[in-house]
């Protein structure tokens, strides 16, 4: 009787599909929603390849879209855990851009001129990444406090934020630029310098390659542990091949890209290389903000899953007072969450401000409704308990695919926004689509 | 027959309002170690309230609380638990898109040398109390919302016992249940109470409590009607409380009984 159980509750339920797709997709276990978001992000890929006559699926293109996307795909994963919890955080564009001019503030006259460090010092970079960020998570821990404790509604304390937190951005410096910005700090804005070349980013690329192997390898010990189902060996072997080809494909195409000509020879005759006929061939590899994003990425990923924070995230999405009930201080966890999504707008305005090379009262502007609209895109509930970091950084590789994909193709920037909102219905309509199907 | 002990549990002078509404209007009830004390009366006589605010999910008007013989500051479900109270509520408060096991942990995971989620830890721990509770229990990875009624509630249960509560307030803990699991149920109170734990069940089925109770406090319009050892009443008797809000003999009278 025992062993019958056993030997049910082993039985992977691929065993009972009944097409190889169905049974690919169950024996992987690979989340479809997901599957169809990657599908519809091919789509959009080829299509623009197409209509803008070859343009979109080159490294070039590619290597820029990645960068475009960083300061949003970190800003995306906090709105994972703000839409969660039945909130939402209107204020990030402009916590982003007011964050953006402390930061250049920091750089360009404090540090250097009032504090004497002079410009160049090498600590510049983190004293002002480090006031961002305290800056950022104050104004997180000020917005959550009076969500948490005083109960006003996020959306009302939030676009209270995004008035005052953009005024207070024209206040640092009366509207006036910031740049240019410290060398070092510029470096998380991409760029051919701010750019880990090719070596290391094959580096990184097995690294990756080994943490999904071992991930898979781990993962299944600990169900033979505790005698769950396994998934067949080809699945297993599917999904690495599937991870690591990505990861390689990914750094392939990065390191496709090579340094614009000028930069290439102004580099080589400072370090007295030859240039070679043809030109000289250096690749950019992955950017600095994208490594940033990625790596935001997983950190997120391990707060929402292995950490208790996390776990209480997402419980209190899904039933705020049984969370309550159960002994867990929401209010203290939603003040959190606020402090972590200031955090990321202040990583997000280093991207940004770096990449720009100047920090400006526009800022972030308008980057709240792409944040939302990425997580939303991403498969996040706005009714709350659902969603993924994941999701939400593909989301917002679509949205920022589809902008990208229409400035290729020459669209006017009024006809692009009427497309990208219409989009985001659209998507938002097929998710309530499938989720009903599913139930 | 005095009982000399010092109770568990006394809730003096209890009154807390909605807006206009006396909800519970100064109840008084003790719990013993080792004792079973019914709550009976009409849907909206107060018996969640009541109980609600000795489970910290509502703040009382006026009125004191002790825990053995010691005056005891309850303000969230936090304090509660630090006092060794759990609840079972009436409307099953689980969260439904996390797991089994993540449900009896939330609030009280188990952790790793580094702090993350020790899930695996866990799960075999649910897997031990579930398997004690309820052993045909097998669906432990998916969110509890797929699950039955009566599975969710062995859930809410395990979550109660499996920290050693001292003091286990069930809130109509088998009206989502079958007659089997029902039974199961019954089996679990008088278990925990030859463990010397103090329960309060709050049941609208008059028998129930005459077979697991040792005294029933019964309650109509926020008032404690009277309290009686369940030897000492008949159930025509307690039937009249809960209707008429009359005391019969065998009860100590309480605020809310009718002059005759
Ligand atoms: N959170 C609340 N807000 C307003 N009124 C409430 C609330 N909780 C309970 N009440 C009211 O208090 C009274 C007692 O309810 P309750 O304690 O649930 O009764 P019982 O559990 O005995 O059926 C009812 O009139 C109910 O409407
Ligand atoms: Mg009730």
């Amino acid at each position: 009787m025992a062993d019958q159980h056993a030997t049910l509750a082993a039985a992977h339920p691929s065993r009972f599909a009944q097409n190889p797709l169905q049974r690919f997709l169950i024996a992987t276990e690979l989340d479809t929603r997901l599957l169809g978001m990657v599908g519809a992000l091919a789509i959009i890929w080829v299509g623009f390849h197409i209509l803008s006559g070859g343009l979109f699926l080159t490294p070039r293109n590619l290597w820029n879209l990645s960068v475009q996307t960083a300061s949003v795909a970190v800003m995306v994963t906090g709105m994972v855990l703000v839409i969660v919890t039945r909130n939402i955080d209107l204020s990030v564009g402009s916590i982003l851009g007011l964050v953006g001019m402390v930061m250049g503030v920091m750089q360009t006259d404090i540090l250097p001129v009032q504090m004497g460090l002079g410009f160049g010092h090498p600590l510049i970079w983190a004293l002002s990444l480090g006031a961002g960020l305290a800056v950022g998570v104050g104004i997180g821990a000020l917005q959550g406090s009076i969500i948490a404790y005083l109960k006003v509604p996020a959306f009302i304390v939030t676009l209270g934020g995004y008035l005052v937190w953009r005024g207070a951005a024209w206040w640092v410096t009366m509207g006036r630029t910031v740049a240019p910005m410290d060398p070092t700090f510029q470096l998380m804005g991409g760029g051919p310098s701010g750019s880990i070349g090719a070596f290391w980013s094959w580096v990184v690329a097995i690294v990756a390659c080994a943490a999904i192997v071992l991930g898979l390898y781990f993962g299944r010990r600990q169900r033979l542990r505790f005698n769950f189902p396994l998934r067949p060996i080809w699945a297993e072997v599917s999904l690495a091949v599937i991870g690591c080809g990505l990861a390689i494909g990914a750094v392939w195409v990065a390191n496709a890209y090579p340094w614009p000509r000028r930069i290439a020879e102004a580099f080589a005759e400072a370090n007295g290389i030859a240039v070679p006929d043809g030109g000289l061939f250096i690749s950019h590899g992955i950017a600095i903000p994208v490594l940033i994003a990625l790596g935001v990425g997983v950190v997120m990923t391990f707060i929402s899953t292995r950490t208790r924070f996390g776990r209480y995230v997402f419980a209190m999405g899904g039933n705020p007072e049984a969370a309550e009930l159960a002994g867990i201080n929401t209010r203290w966890v939603t003040v959190k969450i606020f402090m972590l999504m200031g955090a990321l707008c202040a990583i997000a305005a280093a991207i940004s401000s770096a990449r720009l090379n100047a920090a400006t009262n526009a800022l972030g502007t308008l980057d709240e409704l792409y944040v939302i609209a990425a997580a939303v895109i991403g498969g996040t509930s706005l009714a709350g308990g659902v969603g993924t970091i994941a999701g939400a950084l593909l989301g917002a590789l679509v949205m920022q695919s589809l902008q990208s994909g229409m400035v290729l193709m020459g669209l006017d920037s009024p006809l692009q926004s009427i497309v990208v909102g219409i989009v985001l219905v659209f998507a938002v309509w097929l998710d309530t689509l499938y989720r009903r199907n599913k139930n | 027959m005095l009982d000399t002990r010092t109770p568990l549990v006394e809730m003096n002078d209890i009154s807390i309002s909605f807006g206009g509404i006396r909800a519970v209007d100064r109840a008084s009830i003790d719990l013993y170690p080792g004792e079973v004390v019914g709550l009976l009366g009409h849907n909206g006589a107060g018996k969640s309230t009541l109980i609600k605010i000795l489970s910290g999910a509502y703040k009382r008007d006026s009125g004191s609380i002790k825990i053995d013989g010691r005056d005891a500051a309850i303000n969230n479900p936090r304090d509660a638990k630090g006092y060794g109270i759990e609840t079972i509520y009436q409307q099953l408060a689980v969260a439904d898109n996390v797991d089994a096991a993540a449900n009896l942990f939330l609030g009280r995971e188990i952790t790793t040398a580094i702090g993350t989620l020790d899930d695996a830890a866990m799960e075999s721990k649910a897997r031990e109390v579930m398997g004690r509770l309820n052993p045909n229990f097998r669906r432990f990875k998916e969110p509890v919302k797929a699950l039955s009624g009566g599975q969710r509630q062995s859930v809410a249960i395990a979550r109660a016992i499996l920290f050693n509560a001292r003091i286990l307030i069930m809130d109509e803990p088998t009206a989502a249940l079958g007659p089997q699991e029902t039974a199961q149920v019954g089996d679990l109170i008088k278990q925990l109470k030859s463990d010397g734990i103090g329960i309060f069940l709050i049941s609208h089925d008059i028998h129930d409590v005459f077979d697991l109770a040792d005294r029933l406090v019964v309650m109509k319009n926020g008032q404690v009607v009277g309290t009686a050892r369940t030897s000492d009443v008949t159930k025509d008797e307690v039937l009249g409380m809960i209707i008429a809000g009359k005391a019969p003999a065998g009860a100590v009278a309480g605020p809310g009984a009718v002059a005759d």
